[in-house]
């Protein structure tokens, strides 16, 4: 997904004016995209505290390091990827002792066999409004391998392109595919069974419909 | 037209979503999908995963995340700006609390401590939500009418709200206040009637 231009032209404004002493218009520039960096970060980590942590740091590297940002770059992509080498430092340093998620050291190339669960067809538009299904969502999220974590974030929360999730990663794009293809059917996997059979079609307790 | 098989079906799912697939092979696929439900199911799971994540309300940044990162820039930008300068004030300030201390000792009786609940916001519990903005020194809970959109307000923890040295609104928090005495006390009317019989 490409920005509008006149989003670059802004965004190149602002850097060339932080550079030339005008710091305060660095927190204009990274506005837009705090969410983004704090999402990055959250999806290597897995907690929200590191995640913020982490984000502060990387922004702070970002912005004393903003003049080796080079223009053909994207401005997003550049905090992004500072943003996951960041976490992954933090990963290696304090998480060596972590249980593994699964699918971590699965082929990627392997074959794949689709469970069987009844048809899963609607999403009700008001499903993310329920903290049950908001957390069912994270853990899934939570119990994939960090490679396929990683890459699902980048493009189908944060919406980056394939070309994007590659340089931001420092993989191939053929990787970000398989990776990407991966991570969606074992979230599919491990939503379905949950989803398909009636979790959102429960009934809200209301007068004459108490279980007891 | 080329046949594919359900498992070349399942390895190109990801690229057919998102309309990255040869032209030649998109018809075989399309066509294999109306015959086989198996293959459909897989289809229909997999875009209701990209739909379910993609939605902005499934990831919250944590409250007053905004806030804090502004503020450790800000602080960053200080401390990069005025090194020598700080070098400065910070000898001043040792001098004068050093001097402080000893005019304190000196004077033999240490100040009465303050109780806690005289300080302000000692009543708003500490992990509430509340909004702040750069200029005021009150912080408000959400709907206050004092609190107005263009002063650019921050959604902080009222711990942090009574760091920063802000003060509770009156209008807002005073009457969360009273409504959670009432509530309090209708709590220990019932308790002290159950009690009773």
């Amino acid at each position: 997904m490409k920005a509008a231009p006149d989003v670059d032209t802004r965004e190149r404004e602002l850097i060339r004016r932080v550079q030339d002493g005008e710091q305060e218009k660095f927190y204009e520039l990274i506005k837009p995209y705090e969410r983004r960096v704090f999402t990055a970060a959250f999806a290597v980590l897995r907690n929200a505290a590191d995640a913020e942590e982490v984000a502060q740091e990387a922004i702070l590297k970002a912005f004393a390091n903003l003049r080796q940002f080079r223009a053909e770059a994207r401005f997003s992509t550049w905090l992004i990827q500072i943003a996951v080498n960041e976490a992954r430092m933090r990963r290696r340093k304090e998480h060596a002792d972590m249980m593994e998620p699964i699918g971590e050291h699965t082929d990627e190339e392997g074959s794949y066999t689709p469970r069987e669960f009844p048809d899963w067809r609607e999403i009700p538009s008001e499903a993310l409004e329920r903290n049950e299904v908001r957390e069912l969502l994270l853990q899934a999220l939570a119990a994939l391998g960090s490679k396929y974590r990683e890459v699902f974030v980048l493009r189908d929360i944060q919406h980056l392109s394939i070309e994007e999730v590659s340089e931001a990663l420092g993989i191939s794009r053929a990787s970000v595919k398989t990776r990407l293809l991966r991570a969606r059917l074992m979230l599919r996997d491990l939503l379905a069974p949950r989803i398909a059979s009636g979790f959102f079609s429960r009934e809200p307790f209301e007068k004459g419909n108490k279980p007891w | 037209m080329v046949a594919v098989n359900c498992e070349q079906v399942w390895l190109q799912i990801s690229d057919y979503i998102d309309g990255d697939i040869d032209s030649t092979v998109r018809p075989a696929i399309d066509g294999h999908l109306k015959e086989c439900p198996r293959c459909a199911s897989v289809l229909a799971g997999t875009r209701n995963v990209i739909q379910l994540y993609s939605d902005e309300r499934l990831f919250r940044v944590p409250l007053g995340y905004s806030w804090r990162m502004q503020r450790r820039l800000a602080s960053s930008m200080r401390a990069r700006r005025g090194t020598a300068r700080g070098w400065v004030v910070a000898f001043a300030a040792m001098a004068l609390v050093a001097g402080t201390l000893a005019l304190s000792n000196s004077r033999g009786v240490a100040p009465a401590m303050k109780s806690a609940h005289s300080q302000p916001g000692s009543h708003v519990p500490a992990t509430l939500a509340v909004w702040i903005t750069d200029h005021g020194k009150v912080f408000h809970i959400e709907g206050c009418p004092f609190l107005k959109d263009n002063d650019n307000p921050h959604a902080v923890t009222a711990k942090e709200a009574i760091e920063e040295g802000y003060v509770p609104c009156v209008r807002c928090l005073g009457e969360y206040v009273t409504r959670l005495a009432q509530a309090f006390t209708h709590k220990a009317t019932w308790a002290g009637f159950l009690a009773a019989r």
